[in-house]
């Protein structure tokens, strides 16, 4: 999923500074499912913002919506009615959905509540890794099925560098060095002779090095199948 | 047991303090209310097994956004007592009382007041 981290109620605060009646826009996406913009915290917002405003004693009207998807324009059409009602919106959507909600409703303000990082999934209870960069051209297969491009620092793709000390990595000790995990699985695995080609250039072109991508399905743009 | 406990506190009863949700702490004080806490069962001794525990993080996590907003976080507070304490409850609440007391009314001017 898509993974995001709050901003600050001082930094969203300072957005709608000016504002008196605002809308908070969840998405029921992967944002609810990282626990940052889902019902929950469209609501656990709303109250901080409005205590924060009565203390200065400049109230703030806030009414909430959640989308069943920010990214979809079927869902982002639902607002269509009221959105106009508002001096602004904030999304707790990735950073996809301000851009689809902007591109609907163009006299309307999006601000984004939340800083979108990674595609990864949660490790353990509260907390989320990066897995995959969206490089375009999945390789994983060739690295025992763990990414070196979102997941080691400098996107390594013939073996570690020589920062990498008792599987850690040395962007910083908190981060493992996922060619020393590579190299081990395969060992262990017997398959270490895998490892030993060179691989060529990767083409980065189907990564965001080649611009902003689209993907299209013919069958799909010609009608329902 | 006759008990005592200051006027000045309403008390709102929930099946177990796992019920407590972050928004009810946050609602109160956004309607004017000079303090918050949970009482809650002694740790260890949740009939539903970590409600108390579950409460304390909540009780945690609006204290943080309390002192992000400039609020003293000393607002919100958790009590973990057991049900036959009925001595505790009281002294608890008095306790809770003078600390808001001493802190003053609320920075937000209650939307009812108002
Ligand atoms: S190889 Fe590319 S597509 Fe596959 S997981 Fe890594 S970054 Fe993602
Ligand atoms: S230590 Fe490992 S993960 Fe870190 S940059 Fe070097 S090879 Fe990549």
């Amino acid at each position: 999923m898509i993974v995001a981290d709050r901003k600050s109620l001082q930094e969203i605060l300072a957005m709608v500074k000016d504002d008196k009646k605002i809308l908070i826009v969840g998405c029921k996406g992967c944002v609810t499912v990282c626990n940052v913009g889902g019902l929950k915290e469209v609501e656990i917002l709303a109250s901080s913002m409005k205590i924060a405003r009565k203390k200065e004693g400049n109230p703030i009207d806030i009414d909430i919506n959640v989308l069943e998807r920010q990214c979809d324009n079927e869902y982002v059409a639902e607002i269509s009615e009221s959105v106009n009602d508002y001096d602004a919106v904030i999304s707790l959507a990735c950073g996809v959905g301000p851009q689809f909600l902007s591109e609907m409703y163009k006299d309307q303000t999006f601000y984004p509540g939340v800083n979108t990082t990674f595609f990864g999934g949660a490790t353990q209870h509260g907390v989320w890794e990066e897995r995959c960069a969206g490089c375009g051209t999945c390789a994983i297969h060739n690295f025992g099925g763990l990414c070196p491009i979102a997941r080691c620092a400098k996107s390594l793709m013939n073996g570690p560098c020589g920062g990498s000390s008792n599987g850690v990595c040395e962007i910083n000790k908190d981060t493992d060095c996922i060619w020393d995990a590579i190299v081990r699985k395969k060992m262990e695995a017997g398959e270490l002779e895998d490892l030993m080609g060179v691989k060529g250039i990767k083409d980065w072109r189907t990564a965001r090095h080649g611009g902003p991508r689209r993907s299209i399905r013919e069958e799909l743009v010609q009608g329902n199948i | 047991m006759r008990l005592s406990y200051p006027a000045d506190i309403k008390v709102i009863q929930v099946p177990c303090t796992g019920r407590v949700d972050i928004l009810h702490l946050l609602n109160a004080i956004e309607d004017g209310a000079d303090g918050v806490y949970v009482a809650g069962c002694l740790e260890g001794e949740c009939h539903y097994i970590e409600g108390n525990l579950k409460a304390r993080r909540k009780v945690n996590y609006v204290k943080k956004t309390l002192t992000e907003l400039g609020i003293e976080p000393e607002r919100v507070e958790m009590y973990n007592l057991s049900s036959a304490q009925g001595a505790r409850f009281a002294e608890i609440a008095i306790e809770m009382v003078e600390k808001i007391k001493a802190l003053g009314p609320s920075p937000i001017k209650s939307s009812h007041a108002a």
